[in-house]
């Protein structure tokens, strides 16, 4: 299953050091590991909470330096992409995989497939054993629903005040963290739903 | 994309005021005790929601909001229910908060997943699950069933113990009659309905298959239809977590014996036969349908089910190959393909791993399935888990895997190297299977300089895989050329880029123009260089004689971001390397890795940064070699001596120079190998002698620093020492360090521009001075008895140097 979701920054923010990442959505799945693992019991659910917070920020913070190296390599400018070049952003985009070592921050090693899209990074980290084929196709479709239905390539701010729509696409095309075999009947039927949710 | 506007947003839900923050959720309250809901109340939520997202220490909510918010989960407004379950993951659970998983609702499970504390939490929740799909049919029929079994994947993903052997029954019969008995016909319209809920009031329309003929057989994640039935979306929810339910549950755990997995086995047949009485009569009826692939398992239904499970997903599979085979009308459904060969493969590598008779079964399907995809590179990644299927069951099989591995280790790497999923996914089958590769496939470590051209291409991305793989590639035999090839891996990121540009820009574009590097890629006379780089297996020569022109005609690519990232990683992998060598290899190898280093410390890609790090490299590593085989800087001492003598190296080759000459003045002794003549240890002191004094009695040559202080004290020492073993030498130093502070006297000298560099010089040169003029205790300082350095005697409590300074302290603190 996928471990989490995120939508951070991989530009420089001025308020951040050139190493961070803003992290402006992140949905973790299932139970958190750590209320699960012996050593970490003792822990208080405040406590938890907050290593939960730091373990995504960790994956953001290694997706950004991966994003950064990558575009750094292969020299390419970054075309600009405006509301509606949504398909020609997403074929721009620099994709990649990141390996997370056992308690790199998650207790077992997890791979962090990520997609840059212009100044963000949509990351989604995985089981080692996953279908990586599967998840990246996953990833594409989120990110082109996420970049349409917040209209991300505008200024706008609806990824911060409108991240219900982010939850409702995920429960349908990631149930709980789920990699879902779609053939396109399925994936309409879903989007249908999905679109009646983001008109009301 | 990323503005200012959110950026200060999340400022401001950061700093928002306890007062202000009180006011809102007094406003919130009043917003959800009205009896409608407007838009300002879902905006109102989702500030709440970004308030308390935006940091990452927790805020405590007023407990009548809390309360309210719970009961927003049971809203009939979808919007509503998502915001209370997002709002509420962000806050912690009241204190005696019951909740019910309710089969309605996925976000409600949502929550009740992210705020379990315990395993105790999750088995409580997995039995309301499992109760939920057992009591389906007595139920009034309702289509949220779908979220079931990803959820209890969830659980089971983190604590599969939570299911109850009970339930793994259960659930095992559930998934036969979801993956192999789903509806034939097409589902009413839209996605819900159709099965169940009221009579169907068209004639049933038949499945079809992606290219748009009429499906022949049972229904798989590969059928289309206008509307899907539940028990079709079950299939899919099925076939989706097939595979983690195989690895999780199937595989029989080591340390059981057989008698307790025949009477679990037992256990399992006699539960089956007890639940088997509601929901088995469905399949058998739906099982008449003529079936090409089913045919082969008549006897299937008298097996308990666990086997069960794992004979469908055989079907299954075979089907989904057999499927993936037609041409499909949309393009994202020609990579679900894709996608599921994949989950085929893997899934039918898991089964024949459980049940080695179904190997003879699969091979046919796996090999012409191999057959019809080797020869199509787009297919690289359904090609790796075949790969992996040959690897363990091949042998069993007797089947011949040559062109698999060729594939492997020589066309993809040399064809896909710029394919980073492909890239970590075959590192990762490396890693996972290095130990059975060294014993089967003979290419795996001959194909080093095919597998390195990931590291070469993306350093950073692959750089840590590299780093487990190393040293299984290291062997006696091709270890030499391995270390020329860590060595020239920035030479060949360079030639990478080059080829992809030769192949990509034709000649008269612009792009390439300009660039003498291209053109001398496609110069047919300096071809055989670059050939030599891009080679796929090792044995053609540890390195090549021109390897010089080589870095000049690359000396415009040492700015390129590629190839400076490759040349960061090298370091570290030398590190392994080294490491790695130093446990397999005899002496006479570790003889030739110390020319090795020698020479190619001055034959190095023209990359400042790089050349330094390696030499510090090298040296560390030479210093170890030495260390632990003294005797090897007697056997080489004509090339040390070489090295040595040459001054130039005192300024280019620093960090090395200082290392062989403190590694001459410590092993070039008797103690150390008896084959040290004093002939010998006299002309190494009179290289050391010339050089020390040609650099302290000149200025550097033109473009060259200062020698660094470190080099003149470590020859002096090394000086010292070695006259300490050959007394007749004594007069020599002593002469010179005389000279030496006769000359500093006048506070500078054109080779030392600080004074207190100086004066630390002369000093060190006094303080051997009057250890030479006592010779015995000079060599007892200088070459100490191995008695004395090896830490036997701290063993000998009697003995013990720093047990009797301890006691005497002891003694003294008291008093």
């Amino acid at each position: 299953m996928v471990r989490c979701f995120l939508i951070h920054t991989v530009c420089p923010v001025s308020a951040l050091s050139s190493a961070e990442s803003r992290i402006l959505y992140s949905r973790v799945f299932g139970p958190d590991e750590a209320a699960l693992t012996e050593q970490q019991r003792g822990l208080s659910a405040e406590q938890r909470r907050l290593l939960q917070r730091e373990k995504v920020a960790v994956v953001a913070r290694q997706v950004k330096s991966a994003v950064s190296l990558c575009r750094e390599a292969s020299g390419r400018a970054l075309v600009e992409a405006v509301p509606g070049e949504e398909a020609l952003a997403l074929q721009d985009a620099n994709s990649g995989v990141v390996r997370l070592r056992a308690g790199e921050p998650f207790s077992d090693e997890t791979s962090a497939l990520w997609l840059g899209v212009q100044s963000l990074g949509f990351t989604l980290v995985c089981e080692p054993h996953e279908n990586l084929l599967l998840a990246e196709g996953t990833l594409r479709g989120l990110t082109r629903h996420c970049l349409e239905h917040l209209h991300m390539l505008g200024q706008g701010s609806e990824v911060l005040l409108r991240s219900n729509r982010i939850d409702a696409l995920l429960s349908r095309l990631l149930p709980h963290g789920q990699l879902l075999f779609l053939n396109h009947r399925f994936a309409q039927s879903l989007e249908k739903e999905v679109t009646a949710y983001m008109a009301k | 994309m990323y503005s200012h506007g959110s950026e200060s947003l999340i400022k401001q839900a950061r700093e928002i005021q306890e007062s202000e923050l009180q006011k809102f959720y007094s406003r919130l309250l009043k917003l959800l005790q009205a009896k409608e809901f407007g838009h300002e109340t879902i905006d109102s939520l989702q500030r709440l929601h970004l308030i308390l997202s935006a940091t990452k220490y927790t805020r405590t909510l007023p407990t009548e909001l809390q309360r309210r918010l719970l009961s927003l989960l049971s809203s009939p407004v979808e919007q509503l229910q998502v915001l209370s379950s997002a709002v509420l993951r962000e806050t912690l659970p009241l204190s005696g908060q019951e909740l019910n998983y309710n089969q309605d609702n996925s976000h409600t499970a949502a929550l009740l997943l992210s705020q379990a504390g315990s395993r105790a939490d999750l088995s409580s929740l997995c039995t309301q699950l499992i109760r939920s799909l057992e009591n389906r049919q007595s139920d009034p029929p309702n289509h949220s069933l779908i979220h079931t079994l990803p959820i209890v994947n969830a659980i089971l993903t983190h604590s599969p113990e939570c299911l109850t052997e009970d339930h793994v029954t259960l659930l095992s019969k559930k998934l036969v009659d979801w993956l192999r008995y789903a509806s034939i016909t097409q589902g009413v319209g839209a996605s819900s309905g159709g099965f169940f809920t009221g009579p169907r009031s068209r004639q049933p329309v038949p499945i079809a298959e992606l290219d748009g003929t009429v499906s022949g057989d049972f229904f798989t994640v590969l059928c289309v239809g206008q509307g899907f039935t539940e028990d079709q979306w079950m299939n899919v929810f099925s076939f989706s977590m097939l595979r983690h339910w195989l690895l999780t549950y199937h595989s029989v755990p080591s340390g059981v014996t057989i008698t307790d997995a025949a009477n679990r086995l037992q256990l399992s047949f006699s539960l089956s036969h007890s639940h088997s009485f509601s929901n088995d009569d469905r399949s058998e009826f739906d099982s008449s349908v003529v079936s090409m692939v089913s045919a082969t398992s008549s006897s299937s239904r008298l097996l308990p089910p666990k086997e069960r499970v794992r004979e469908k997903a055989f079907q299954y599979c075979l089907r989904l190959i057999e499927q993936s085979d037609r041409k499909a009308h949309k393009r994202t459904d020609t990579e679900l393909q894709k996608a599921c060969l994949v989950e085929a493969v893997c899934i039918l590598d898991c089964v024949c791993v459980e049940d080695t008779s179904l190997v003879y079964r699969t091979f046919p399907c796996v090999k012409a399935l191999f057959g019809r995809l080797s020869s199509d590179l787009t297919f690289a990644r359904v090609l790796l888990p075949i790969a992996q299927f040959y690897l363990n069951h091949g042998e069993m099989a007797a089947v011949d895997c040559e062109s698999v591995w060729k594939l492997v280790f020589s066309q993809f790497p040399a064809e896909l190297f710029n394919d980073p999923f492909l890239a970590h996914e075959l590192l990762r089958f490396l890693r996972l299977n290095h130990e059975n590769l060294l014993l089967r496939v003979p290419q795996y470590t001959r194909s080093f300089p095919n597998l390195l051209k990931f590291l070469a291409w993306d350093s950073p991305a692959v750089v840590d895989d590299f780093v487990d793989l190393l040293p299984s590639l290291v062997t006696v035999e091709t270890a030499v050329e391995l270390l020329h090839t860590l060595l020239d891996l920035p030479c060949l990121s360079a030639t990478l880029v080059l080829q992809l540009r030769s192949t990509s820009s034709p000649i008269s574009e612009p792009s390439g123009r300009g660039l003498m590097s291209l053109d001398a890629f496609r110069n047919p006379a300096l071809r055989g260089l670059f050939l030599y780089l891009l080679r796929t297996e090792a044995g053609s020569g540890d390195t090549i004689d021109r390897l010089s022109v080589l870095h000049e005609l690359l000396a415009e690519a040492v700015d390129w971001p590629r190839v400076v990232q490759c040349a960061q990683t090298v370091p570290v992998l030398l590190h392994i390397f080294f490491n790695t060598v130093l446990k397999v290899a005899d002496e006479n190898l570790l003889a030739h890795f110390m020319l090795v280093m020698l020479e190619r410390s001055s034959l190095l890609l023209k990359l400042p940064a790089y050349i330094k790090e390696i030499h510090r490299v090298f040296s560390c590593h030479l210093l170890r070699l030495c260390k632990l085989h003294p005797s090897l800087v007697v056997n080489q001492s004509h090339e040390l001596l070489e090295f040595a003598g040459t001054t130039a190296n005192v300024y280019s080759k620093e960090e090395i120079f200082t290392h062989v000459v403190w590694a001459l003045g410590e092993y070039l002794s008797v103690s150390c190998d008896s084959r040290c003549s004093v002939k010998l240890i006299t002309s190494c002191f009179e290289t050391l002698e010339a050089v020390l004094f040609e650099i302290t009695s000149s200025s550097p040559p033109p473009g060259a620093a200062r020698p660094a202080p470190r080099v003149v004290t470590t020859l002096m020492s090394a000086l010292a020492k070695l006259a300490s073993r050959s007394h007749d030498l004594i007069p020599r130093v002593s002469l010179f360090l005389s000279k030496l502070r006769t000359a500093s006297r006048g506070g500078s000298v054109a080779w030392c521009s600080d004074e207190e560099d100086l004066v630390a010089i002369v000093t060190r040169g006094e303080e051997l001075w009057s250890l030479l003029k006592t010779p015995g205790v000079a060599q007892s300082v200088l070459t100490p008895p191995a008695h004395v350095t090896t830490p036997q005697w701290h063993r000998d409590t009697n003995l013990s140097m720093p047990l009797q300074l301890r006691t005497l302290t002891s003694l003294t603190h008291t008093q």
